[in-house]
Formats: structure tokens, sequence, C-alpha cells
């Protein structure tokens, strides 16, 4: 069973799009069926046989009532595909907010993911939580190129475009996780922009949010590795709150390690992996923005070991 | 084109005005296009000079316009078969058109230096020297051809039965002068 | 079928010398010769384009592929679908409209000779230059510059900030420059066909083909004028620090997205309407009927020209459109499929009680039907917006559209050679070959294409160099690889029957498949000037009225 199948939904819009996609296959299939009857029958039935006397066949020009036939019905059809995709298109896209939905700012980038909840003081990347049984609106900006939002099994895709904000919701019925990937073209790693949203229970959700809200851990065991981040161009691009770094283009790192992958879900989240990351991201994900710092072994060891605090 | 010959009642379009025609179809297309950017971004500069920055240009739309009515009447002239009237009309249709030009870059020069407004500096500096510009593009081209036209009259090789040619470049002429009505209409009327 | 015996036209005289015919080729103004060498030049890049869909296809044979680099894979997908679109099938569609439509309007040549052969060298010129960009810049290092945005290269990808260097530019002016020769061809089809029919062909007794050309060529120009805009306004951005597309200065990235699908939609149907063409010809003469329903199949044709200028922003059902804007797209392009359903529906009664020889001509409209019926209902799917925003940018599309591109338009394509070869060649090709050809093809067809759809309902995007395992989507992509190696050998047999056949094949004759229309009352190869005296005719199918006297057309029009 397909993770990413769209005839598996497990969210109010994904179920509106599949019951809409069941009437329309049902429909294209009709169609298919007694069209490509008509053609295989004709094929065999007309075709010139060996006996044939070699006269011309009767010539007929055409039917007016024939050609009447043929297009009202196709107008028919139309109109009830059209008049049924309209409602869902209003239904989905005009949803209304409910009491107690949630909203989160999604920041499309090349190439991950930045989540912000503004009401919860939430900031993280690529690995988004939203609670069971309720809506999520996701409010979709990007800081550079096109991006697309697809999680089959939540809903349809919606894009991520600069200078032209769009918003969608889900509204899961099952916890699990649920996994989905970049659908617009954005650059060289595109492939590699995925997509992982967490539905947790309430009590789950909750508690990971305060999780989140809070300020890094500051381990004194680490005080090298942190120093060492500190001075380096780490800071330029990344945030851990609480400390001097406060770089936007790169991702939040506060609570690096609540998170399952890195670089947006093309490796897990091991100290091996994170090490072999910081010390050259094309290795995992050639053409990603974050370049190879350069670090000493030594250097490596002690950035590893005070990211790897960041829970 | 012998078939008229054989069946003189088979009488189909002139190619020539067909081509044109057709060509018009899709500088219009272009046109369009341009205008749209415009429209769009009409008002949604966040800084620098906007549209009221323009003077209306009446003298450089009346100078085109007039344009028309006198590469009109040259080819009249050359239907007619009188070169000289033809020659005359011919050469005050470049004047007219030369002097749109002049004054456009007069005007851009203004616009440059006084108000600060170049391509790069907003979204109305981009359409709008885009738009204009393309048409002036336009009109430069016809200037050319009605040059070389001219200069081939001056050496005697412009006559009568070059009328149907002639007619042509009139006609491509006058579909600058639509376009720049329509410009006008769109960038110093409904724009500002 | 009756088949009369010509002698060769060039028997006896000494070949010229090798530089002199070239000259000849190079400099030609004649619509025949133009016509062979765009459908030449599509043909070789039809190879090219065909080896880059190689590539993308054993990079994706399994996932965490390491044939190619991502970058490397982004400059072959972008030029393969530049190339496929732009200098593939407009050159063959061109092509085969230059040498037929004068042909079969009673004409000598196009209405500007001269303008042709510039329009020709326009889109040669521009196709070489863009395929320099894979030498230009960093010289051979990779795939040196060659363009790596996307076919449709949306802003602000295409930003010098995020495209820098010149790769991009490549693409733009290449395509520039190769678009305004396709609005040369088109002013030029335009004014053939309406200035220069033969007496008697009113525009109501004119062939399909012609019409379809006609309703083509108006395409073109208001569809490839709007492309002319946006790149034109690209290069400023680019270039002069302009602002159309530039989303930091206030710019929109889906006014871009709006003027290139103002293009992008009417150019499938510069495309396919001249397959319709040739199967309206090809399923006639093959079913031995006269086309039912040619008023009707001109007013689907017109309708279908119409319409598709309002559709195009089905291509944008994901960007955030309103509902309301999103659901008047959703009717328009529901709407467009009811003339094209009628033009199915015309052909099978164009069958239906007929005599049909299954000779590769028809076997490759056959097949364009059931593939043509296929594709168009996929894209039915995809017309209700909310389908669509689960199938939207997935390889369902691109299943979806290379069916349609594929299975539809390149099979009467196909079709079209084998129809029209002994015409222009004297020669008949060999009728094993060709059915060796299209076996292997359609079999490759299905392989890779029926299996391309089911990704993409799994939820694997396009445009990804490579992909996850454990989402279902590793056998298909296995199976879609395989097809490749068919539908290349296909290809190979037809080429080797094409070169084959022009020194061996026998001698075909003027009519060789007891047609109807104007270009096989004359020579095969006809003489430069076409007829020898303009043709007078009375009705549709001129030669079925000199055939059949007792029973002519004229007579049921």
């Amino acid at each position: 069973m397909s993770p990413t199948s769209i005839f598996a939904p497990l969210s109010t819009p994904a179920e509106s799009i599949f019951e809409l996609s069941i009437l329309v296959l049902a429909i294209a299939a009709a169609i298919f069926v007694v069209v490509a009857a008509l053609l295989v029958y004709s094929l065999v039935k007309f075709r010139r046989k060996r006996n044939d006397d070699g006269r011309e066949p009767a010539q007929v020009y055409g039917s007016l009532q024939v050609e009447l036939a043929w297009t009202i019905t196709p107008v028919i059809i139309v109109l009830v595909l059209f008049l049924a995709s309209a409602r869902v298109v209003f239904a989905v896209q005009d949803a209304p907010r409910t009491k107690d939905s949630l909203e989160v700012t999604v920041v499309g980038h090349q190439f991950w993911w930045e989540y912000r909840y503004p009401g919860l003081k939430v900031v993280t990347a690529n690995e988004l939580h939203v609670p069971v049984g309720m809506r999520t609106f996701l409010n979709l900006l990007s800081a550079d190129t096109d991006h697309s939002f697809w999680v089959p099994r939540l809903a349809g895709k919606t894009d991520l475009i600069p200078n032209h904000p769009n918003r969608m919701w889900i509204e899961p019925q099952e916890t699990g996780l649920y996994l989905g990937q970049c659908a617009q073209y954005c650059g060289t790693q595109h492939a590699k922009m995925l997509l992982r949203v967490y539905v947790d229970s309430r009590e789950d959700f909750d508690r990971w949010a305060r999780q989140q809200a809070a300020a890094a851990r500051d381990d004194g065991r680490v005080a090298e590795g942190r120093r060492m981040f500190e001075q380096t161009a780490c800071i330029n691009c990344h945030t851990v709150s609480g400390t001097a770094a406060n770089g936007r283009f790169g991702p939040d790192l506060t609570h690096l390690m609540s998170r399952g992958t890195l670089g947006a879900g093309v490796a897990s989240n091991t100290p091996e992996n994170l090490r072999a990351w910081i010390r050259r991201p094309d290795d995992f994900k050639p053409g990603s923005l974050m370049p190879p710092m350069g670090l000493s072994e030594s250097q490596l060891d002690a950035v590893t070991a005070y990211l790897s605090t960041l829970q | 084109m012998s078939t008229a010959s054989a069946n003189p009642d088979w009488v189909l379009p002139d190619r020539g005005r067909v081509g044109m025609f057709s060509l018009f179809a899709s500088e219009s297309a272009i046109f369009v296009i341009f205008i749209v950017a415009y429209l769009f971004y009409a008002g949604k500069s966040v800084s620098g000079p906007t549209a009221s920055v323009l003077h209306l240009p009446v003298l450089l739309t009346v100078c085109l316009l007039s344009s028309s009515w006198t590469i009109h009447r040259a080819v009249a002239g050359l239907r007619r078969g009188e070169v000289g009237s033809f020659a005359g009309f011919w050469v005050a249709t470049i004047v007219l058109g030369a002097v749109f030009l002049g004054g456009t870059a007069l005007e851009w020069r203004h616009l440059i230096h006084d108000e600060g407004l170049t391509i790069r500096t907003n979204l109305f500096g981009t359409t709008y020297y885009s738009l204009v510009g393309l048409h002036a593009f336009h009109v430069t081209v016809g200037l050319i051809a009605l040059a070389t036209v001219a200069l081939l009259t001056a050496g005697g090789h412009v006559k009568r039965e070059h009328a149907a040619r002639v007619d042509l470049l009139g006609l491509y002429w006058h579909f600058v002068d639509v376009v720049w009505i329509a410009v006008f209409l769109v960038v110093y009327v409904v724009g500002r | 079928m009756a088949t009369t015996d010509v002698g060769w036209i060039d028997a006896g005289t000494r070949p010229r010398p090798l530089v002199d015919r070239l000259h000849e080729w190079v400099t030609t103004v004649d619509h025949k010769r133009l016509g062979l060498l765009y459908v030449g030049y599509g043909l070789l890049f039809l190879v090219i384009g065909g080896i880059e869909a190689t590539i993308l296809r054993l990079q994706l044979v399994r996932p965490h592929n390491g044939f190619v680099s991502p970058q490397v894979f982004n400059q072959m997908f972008t030029m393969h679908g530049t190339t496929m679109i732009f200098f593939v099938a407009m050159p063959i569609v061109f092509g085969f409209a230059n040498y037929l439509v004068p042909l079969m309007i009673g004409a000598r040549d196009m209405a500007f000779p001269r303008l042709n052969a510039f329009s020709f060298w326009l889109t040669a010129f521009s196709g070489l230059f863009l395929y320099f960009s894979f030498v230009g810049g960093f010289g051979l290092y990779g795939a040196g510059t060659a363009p790596d945005v996307g076919w449709f290269a949306y802003a602000p990808l295409t930003a010098k900030t995020f495209s820098p260097g010149h790769s991009t530019d490549y693409w733009t002016l290449a395509l520039l420059v190769s678009g305004f020769g396709s609005i040369g061809t088109a002013i030029n089809i335009i004014a053939t066909i309406l200035s220069m029919r033969c007496p008697g062909m009113t525009l109501g007794k004119m062939p399909l083909l012609v019409w379809l050309n006609l309703v083509m060529a108006g395409l073109v120009i208001l569809a490839v004028s709007p492309l002319t805009a946006a790149q034109i306004m690209l290069l400023v951005d680019r270039y002069l620090g302009g602002h159309f597309f530039d989303t930091q200065a206030g710019g929109s990235a889906v006014l871009w997205m709006h003027f290139f699908w103002v293009f992008g939609h009417p150019e499938v149907y510069v495309l396919v309407l001249p397959a319709f063409a040739f199967a309206s010809e090809i399923i006639p003469v093959f079913s031995r009927k006269a086309m039912f329903g040619y008023p009707v199949m001109v007013a689907a044709t017109v309708a279908i020209g119409f319409i598709s200028m309002s559709v195009w922003a089905h291509h944008m059902f994901t960007v955030g459109m309103t509902a309301a804007g999103n659901t008047f797209f959703v009717l328009t392009t529901m709407a467009i499929a009811v003339p094209t359903g009628i033009k199915i529906f015309n052909w099978l009664a164009t069958m239906w009680g007929g005599k049909i020889y299954f000779k590769a001509p028809m076997l490759f409209c056959i097949a364009f039907l059931f593939q043509f019926l296929v594709a168009g209902l996929t894209g039915v799917m995809m017309s209700s917006a909310p389908f669509d925003w689960q199938l939207g940018n997935s390889y369902f599309v691109v299943a979806h559209f290379h069916y349609v591109i594929v299975g539809g338009i390149l099979f009467c394509i196909f079709a079209a050679f084998y129809y029209w070869y002994p015409k222009v060649t004297g020669r008949m090709y060999s009728e094993t070959l060709a059915k060796a050809h299209f076996w292997l093809f359609v079999i490759g067809f299905h392989l890779t294409f029926d299996s391309m759809h089911v990704p993409g309902l799994l939820g694997m995007p396009r445009r990804i160099y490579t992909y996850e395992p454990g989402r279902g989507w590793d056998t298909w992509h296995l199976v879609t690889t395989i097809g490749v190696a068919f539908q290349a050998a296909g290809v190979l047999a037809f080429v080797f029957n094409l070169v084959r056949s022009y020194v061996r094949g026998r001698p075909a004759g003027s009519d060789p498949w007891d047609a109807w229309t104007l270009e096989w009352s004359t020579t095969s190869p006809p003489p430069e000037y076409n007829y020898a005296s303009v043709p007078v005719v009375k009705s549709r199918r001129p030669l079925w009225d000199l055939k059949h006297p007792e029973d002519p057309d004229w007579k049921y029009e």
C-alpha cells in the first residue's frame, strides 16, 4: 500500500477529491468502453474481406441526426462533470475557519520547509506536526522560487509562490506519519525537498508545541562546540533560540534532535549522518545551498556534539 | 499567380494583403501582452515615480496620426501615376514619423534625467519603457522601410505599377498608428 | 486498388556535382524542398530528443540511482521537452504543411517562397543555437551550460538570481528566434490557402488537411506571439534590470505562467490539428469512403481553435486562483472535449460501412484513434480541478501529454510518412518493415506510457532526478524504461525502411493508393512546378469525380 497514494485519503479535502474522482473515473471508463467497443467492432466487421469484389462501398457523406446525437450526449456529460467539479472547488477553496482551527505559516525555501506557528510561538523546519481531528490552515509563502506542498493522503497540492500568498487546509482523521514532497520544480534539489507531516493526538501535539516553543537547551558539556558554532558562519544562516545564532536563510536548529530526518528528509537524523552532513552536504544533496564548512575533524566532532544536545 | 488568366471569375484575396493582415494579428497579440502587463502593474509600484510624471504627448500624437493621412495621399498619388505627388507626401510621412521618434527620445531624456525614471526603477518604469519602446521600435522599422522606398524613388525606380506593393507598406504604417492609439489610451488616459 | 506505371523523370541524365546539389538545397525556395528540409531536421532532432529521454529513463529505472547527476538530469528534461516541441514536432508539422498544402490546393508554390526559406533557416539556426549551450560556457563539463529551468521556464527560477550564467538565455533566445520563423511560416500558410487555391476550390471544397492547417496557422499567430512577448520581457528582466517577473521587487511569477500558458495550450493544438489532418486524409482512403460529416469536421476544427485560446489556466489549477477563476477554466476545458469527441466519432463513422485496408498508414491511424481516446479521457480527468489538485504536476500529467504527443501525434506522423512516401520519393516503402515498426513501437509505447500513469496516481511529482523507495513506484519505472528499447527498435526499423526503400523500393506511380485529392494526379515525385496546367475542381474529391464520372461527388455535396 503506497503511503502517497491519492486513492487512500485520510483527511477531509483529500476525501472530497477522492469521491469526485470516482465519479470522473466511472464516466471516463464508460466512455472508453463504449467507444473502444465500437472501434473494435467496426475494424472487424468492415475489414476488407479476402473475397472482395473490388467495388467501392456506398459513399455516405454525413447525417445530421447522428451528429446531433453525438454532440448533445457529450454536452450533457460535460455539464454533469462540470457541476460536480464546481461544487468541490468551492467547498474546498472557500472552507471556513472553525472554532479551534490551527494556523501554520509554511515558507518554501530551496530546498527545505520552514514552519511557523504564530499562535504558539513555534518555529521549526521540515517536519510538520498537526493535531488529529482538527482543521489546520497552512498559509503558504516562498522565500525564493516556486514550490508546491503535496501530501496526497491529506489534500491536493497547492503552490508556494513568492509574492503570492496561498492558503490551504487539512483535516486529518487518523494519527500517523504522512509523506509527500515538493511538487513544483524549484531547482537542483527539487527531488529531495521531502515532506513529513506528523498527525498527533491532541495531548501529544500540545506537548510537542510546548517543547518546541522553549529556548534551546544549554548543556555546559558541549560549550566548546557551541562556541565553534557561534564563531563560524553557521550563525549567518541558522537560528538557535536563546543564543547569538539568528540567521534566517537556513532551517531553525533550536530543536534539531526532535526531528527524525535531516536535510528535508534526505537522511535519518543520526550522529553519523549529522556529522557527515555538516562536513559536506553535497554528499547527501548535491546542489543544496548549504556549503561545506571546511571544518577539521575535531571541529566537526565538537559541533556535532553540540547540535546533538538540541532536543 | 497565373490562375486568374484561365478563369477570370475566380478571384481570391490578394496574398500581400492577407499576409500583412496576418502579421497585424500576430503583432497585435504581442502588444496585447505588453498592455496586459502594463495594466496589471498599474498603481502597484511601491516606490519611485508613477504615471503622474508623464506629459500628454499631444503634438507627437498629432504628428503620427497625420502621417497616416500623408501616406494615404502618397499611395493615392502613386496609383494615379503622379510620382511627384507620391514622393512629396512620402517624404512628409517620414518627417512626421521622425518627429514622433525624436519627441519620444526627448521625453525619455526628461524622464530619465529629471524624474529619475529608468526601466529598472520600479514596475512602472519597466512596463512603461517596454510598451512605449516596443511601439517606437516598430515606428523605427517602418521608417527604415519608408526611407528605403524614398531612396528608390529618388533613383527613379518607383513607378505606378508598384502602387499595390507600396500600399502594403502604407498598411503597415496605418497599423503602427492604430497601435499608438491603443498605447496612448492605455498609458496616458486609463493608466494615469 | 489500381496502380499505374510511370517512368522515372530523371532517367538518363548525369548527376550534377555534389557542391552544386548542396547549394541548390541551401538556397532553395521551393516548398517541396523546404518541406523535406523541415521534416529531415525534425527527424534528426527526434533522435536527439530520444537520446535525452533515454538518459532520463535510465536514471529513473530504480530509486536513488546515480546514472547522472541532478544537474545533468535537470538539463536533460529541459532540453528534451524544448527539443521535442520546438525542434521536432513544429518543424515536422510545418514541413508536411509546406509540402502538401500547395499540392492539395492546386498551386505551384507557397504565397511567399523567400519568406518560406527565411523562416526555415531561422528555425534551423535557433535549434543549433540551443544545442550550442551544451558546449558553450564551461565547455563539456557536466552538460555545459544547457538550460535547466524546465521547458516552461517558470519565474522566478529564470531570474538572474536563481539562474546565473547564460543557460536560461540560450533557451530564451533560441525560442525567440524560432518563434519568428514559426510566425513567418504561419503567415505563409494562411496567405497560400486564402489566396492561391485553384479555380473551383472554394473554402468548402478544400481537403480537410488544408482546413486543419489553416486553423493551425491561425493558432500559431495568436499563440506564439504571446510567448515572444513574454520572452522579450524575460530578457528585459535579466539584462536591463526590469521587474516583469521579479518577485523580489513586486513582480508576479503568476503573470509569467499566464503568458506562457496562453501560448502553451494553443501550442498543443498547433501540434495536434495537423495530426488530425493526416488522419482525415488517410482514414477515408483506407476505408474506401468519403469523410463522414465534412462540414461538421470543419466546424469542430474551428471551434477547437477558438476554445483552445480560453483554456490555458487549467495548467494553473494549483497556483491559487480564486474558486470562480478555477471554475471558469474547468468549464472551458471540458467544453473543448465536445468538438474533439465529435471528430473521433466522425472518423469512426467514416470507417463504418467501408472496406478497411490494414496497410501501414491505416494501422498507425487506428492505433491513434484508440490512444487519442485514452489521452483525451485522462485530459478530461484533469479538467476537473479538484482531481487535478492531486494529478497536476505529477507523473500522471507526464503520461497524459506523452500519450497525446507520442500516442496521438507521432503515430499520425508515422502514418503520414508512409502514406505520402510514394508521392515524395516515387518509390513504395517495404510494408513488412513498416508492420515491424508498427508492432515494435505499439508494444514499446504501451509498456512505457501505460505504466507511467501509475506513479502519478501514487504521489510522484514530475521533474525529480530520483525518488524514494517504498512508495510503490519502482516496478512501474522499470517497465516504463523497458518500453524505450522497443520504441527505439521501432524507430530504427522506420529509418531503415525510409532509406532502403528510397534506393530499392518498387516504383510507386502517381497514385498507388487509388486516392482522391489533387496531389495524386501529378507524378511521383511531383515536378518542380507541381502541375503542368492548373487544375479546376468541382468537389472535395476531384479524383473521385474523374474515376467515377457516373457518380461524382459534386452531385451530393
